[in-house]
Order: structure tokens, then C-alpha cells, then sequence
């Protein structure tokens, strides 16, 4: 399987070659947020403030990295499950989010705001945070501080391995690559 | 009576937690290189041997296996003979919170189911206690990740409903859950007493070394049909389709009430983590 690379920003026109099951290395800039980030980011939507990070063309991790070791960038930094940014994450796709990374099940509300604003949905190895944060070259907390693991990060990252799970047609990996397997 | 102090306590439980978070078992190890041996999806192999690499990566640099170094839960077997001086509960926080501090693991606990502020330190630890005849103190650290704990289920059966009702209920526990607890997974059963009783069986099948069946002859028969099942699914690797979704299911019993079957399932992630000592 040979790898897709891309440099973000991601713009309609790169994300529109994206297929489901396409490996992919990412390098450039991404951003963080998980739970706590997520809430606040659409709070201050609803307030008509702007956000702490330009969103157009931007991608997004979802993750709460473990603190860095003297000498480390970051410390463990793995997906966490994407369900739960599910309430949000339309919002953002609204205002140009073009990519997510994360693991697990999207519910049919991001996947309709996907394909009618084009945005990827991709997924990393949940439980491989050692080896993800080796492509995690600079970090620096760049909103809500006081959150902690859950603070805004801008991460520069070099051939960040992912694979293309839902792309911006809908088309399903874990749909498609269970059906294949699936036995009785 | 014989004497264990605080600090022993404080001083054990720190190193398991860094161990626990950084070092994978033997039995998990052995498993993941049979299930790469046996993967059939090209992606779920290639998933699984970066799954190995990232746990050598932990091990030789001493770094978290998972970002989600997981609430500490901590089972204590504590023998009737032994007198702590000092609270033991106390002790084994202080351990918890130097472990999470010194190891540069993330402190995930929230002080207020509700409010929702960061205790900084990952403390409290959910802690079980059983005591037993003799003069030991035995300690088991198991950080559980909430991408699998999340996925937990419970229900209160009839008794005529019976085994076949527990079968479809796990599989189907397992099928929900698909891609979210990042398989391939251990899935942990608890099966009789009461509710809580259930809960606590499931999560204590976890910790059960993988390879390692039910001495109950019924029960083993009921975790090997479990897991071919599951495998059957067709979930595999990060749910990216496989016929490695699970490593082994694991089933605990309890005898319960003539009115009663409960049912719990309990799964841990590929990170399956638990690492003990008998002070």
C-alpha cells in the first residue's frame, strides 16, 4: 500500500482525492482538541467571537497527549474516540474544517455536514501513542491553557500516519473493510 | 501480626503505575504476534505489527504504551495478619499520584462526575479490597483507558433466558462497540451475583492472563465459542476489518439468586494492562 502524502492546509481540491482506505502521511501544521476544547470552541462560535486558530482548510486531532518527558516534544499522543466531539464537530465543518483525525464511529449528522461542506474524516492507531508522537515534531498550547491535556495545541507534524476513513463522498472504511471479513 | 508502612505501600504502588503504563504483559505480547501471524486483512496485519512496534518504543524508552494512561484501578488483597501503619487507602493515592507525576503520565481524573475539574493528579484510584487468611499484602495496579470502559454494558437477565441470551448479548456488546475500544480488544465477562457483583467479575476477568481459560469446564467451552464468534464479526484490527477483533474473552461466575442472572461485559483495548506485587 503505497502511502497518499499530504502538506496541510487541507483545501477542497486535495481533500476531493482522498478515498476511503487511502493510507496517508501528514505533514504541516494540525491543531488539537478533544472534549473540554470542542465545548469551548463552539461556545464562542455561538458568541460570534472568533476562534483561536484559523479553521478554514484546517485539520483537526483529536487528542490528549501525555505530559513530555524532559528532552520530548510531546509525550504519548494516540486518538482518542471521536464519538464524543459528534455534538461539535458540524459547527466546525460549517466554518471550513476540512479533515479530522480520531478513532471509532461518526454519527450521520458529521458525516452529512462532511459531504456538503467536504471534509475527511481520518483515523489513527488508538493505543499507539509512542509511536504517533515520533511524527510530532513541535507543540506549543495555543488556547485554554487551564485545561490542561485538553488544551488547543498547534502540533507541526512530519509523515503523520493515518489512513482515510470516511472520505468527503461518505464512502465508509469500517463499513467496507467489516463486510469483507465478516463471516456466517 | 506483621508491620507494612505507608511509605512501602506509597513507594510499591508509584512503581507499578509507571510500570503498568509503559511495559505490556508477556501474555498480551504473545498474543498480538500469534493474531499477526494470523490476520488476514493486509491493513489489520499492518495495524497490528505497528501496534508491536509502539510497544517496543514504550518499553526500551519508557514512555506510555497509550496517551490514555487510564483511572487506576487497584485491587488489594490484604491478608488479615497485617497491620498498616498509616491508612491504606491514603497510601495507595500518595502512590497513584507520585506514579502519574514521576512516570510524565496523563492525569485524566475529573474531581465532580458533573463539574468536571481536573484533580491534577489522577487520583482518586477506584480501589477493590478482599481480605483473606494470612500475613501478605498483594497489590494490583490496572490503569483503565475510558476509549474501552466506555463500551461497557450491563443487564439484569431472567433465569430463563439463560446462556443463549448471554451469548447474543455479549457479541452484540462487542458489535456496538466496533471500532471505538481500538481492537483487537479483551473482552472480560462476569456472569451471577448481584449487579455491582457482575461489574466487578467483568473487569476482574481482565486482568486474567490471556491463554489462561476458566478451570470450569462449561465456562472455558463458553469463552472459546465467545471468541470465535467475535472474530467472526469481521470488526479486525481498528475496526478497518479483520478476523482479529478480539484476543480472548474471558468469563467469571458467581453463584446469585433463584430470581436472578446478571450480565456484565467489561473491554479493554489491545493495552490491556495490569502489573502486581506482594509486599
Amino acid at each position: 500500500m503505497k502511502a497518499v502524502r499530504l502538506t496541510t492546509p487541507l483545501t477542497q481540491e486535495a481533500l476531493r482525492q482522498l478515498k476511503a482506505g487511502d493510507t496517508v502521511l501528514i505533514s504541516g501544521t494540525i491543531y488539537t482538541g478533544r472534549d473540554a476544547a470542542h465545548k469551548r470552541l463552539v461556545e464562542t462560535l455561538d458568541r460570534g467571537e472568533d476562534l483561536p486558530f484559523n479553521v478554514k482548510d484546517a485539520v483537526i486531532y483529536f487528542v490528549g497527549p501525555c505530559p513530555a518527558k524532559p528532552g520530548q516534544v510531546i509525550g504519548s499522543a494516540g486518538p482518542t474516540s471521536s464519538y464524543r466531539m459528534d455534538t461539535y464537530s458540524p459547527r466546525l465543518i460549517e466554518q471550513g474544517l476540512t479533515g479530522m483525525i480520531g478513532k471509532g464511529l461518526r454519527g450521520p449528522a458529521v458525516v452529512d455536514a462532511m459531504k456538503k461542506h467536504g471534509c475527511v474524516y481520518f483515523v489513527a492507531i488508538g493505543g499507539a501513542g509512542a509511536l504517533m508522537a515520533r511524527s510530532i515534531k513541535e507543540a506549543k498550547v495555543i488556547a485554554y491553557d487551564d485545561l490542561g491535556t485538553e488544551a488547543v495545541r498547534e502540533l507541526v507534524v512530519e509523515d503523520f500516519p493515518v489512513i482515510v476513513c470516511i472520505d468527503a463522498e461518505g464512502n465508509n472504511l469500517y463499513e467496507q473493510g467489516r463486510a469483507q471479513y465478516q463471516r456466517n | 501480626m506483621r508491620t507494612i508502612t505507608f511509605e512501602q505501600i506509597a513507594s510499591a504502588v508509584e512503581g507499578l503505575c509507571i510500570k503498568a503504563n509503559t511495559q505490556i504483559g508477556a501474555d498480551v505480547k504473545e498474543a498480538l504476534e500469534k493474531a499477526h501471524a494470523a490476520e488476514a486483512s493486509p491493513l489489520g496485519k499492518t495495524i497490528i505489527g505497528h501496534i508491536m512496534e509502539n510497544n517496543a518504543i514504550a518499553e526500551n524508552e519508557l514512555v506510555p504504551i497509550c496517551q490514555d494512561t487510564g483511572m487506576a484501578v487497584v485491587f488489594v488483597t490484604i491478608g488479615q495478619e497485617v497491620f498498616v501503619e498509616g491508612g491504606l487507602t491514603d497510601a495507595i493515592n500518595e502512590g497513584v499520584r507520585r506514579g502519574y507525576e514521576k512516570g510524565y503520565l496523563r492525569k485524566s481524573v475529573v474531581k465532580d462526575p458533573l463539574i468536571r475539574v481536573n484533580t491534577g493528579d489522577n487520583t482518586p484510584a477506584v480501589i477493590h479490597y478482599d481480605i483473606v487468611p494470612g500475613d501478605k499484602l498483594h497489590i494490583m495496579v490496572a490503569p483503565k483507558g475510558f476509549g474501552s470502559e466506555n463500551m461497557s454494558q450491563l443487564k439484569m437477565f431472567k433465569p430463563a433466558d439463560g446462556v443463549e441470551a448471554i451469548k447474543k448479548f455479549v457479541i452484540e456488546a462487542v458489535e456496538k462497540a466496533g471500532p471505538n475500544p481500538c481492537p483487537p480488544i479483551v473482552v472480560g465477562v462476569g456472569i451471577g451475583g448481584t449487579m455491582e457483583k457482575a461489574s466487578f467479575l467483568a473487569k476482574k476477568a481482565l486482568l486474567r492472563h490471556i491463554g489462561h481459560h476458566s478451570e470450569k469446564e462449561h465456562i472455558a467451552a463458553l469463552e472459546k465459542e465467545l471468541l470465535e464468534k467475535i472474530n467472526n464479526l469481521g470488526i479486525g484490527p481498528q475496526g478497518l476489518g479483520g478476523n482479529t477483533t478480539a484476543l480472548t474473552v474471558n468469563v467469571e461466575t458467581y453463584p446469585t439468586h433463584i430470581a436472578g442472572l446478571p450480565c456484565a461485559v467489561n473491554i479493554n483495548c489491545h493495552v490491556a494492562r495490569h502489573t502486581e506485587i506482594e509486599l
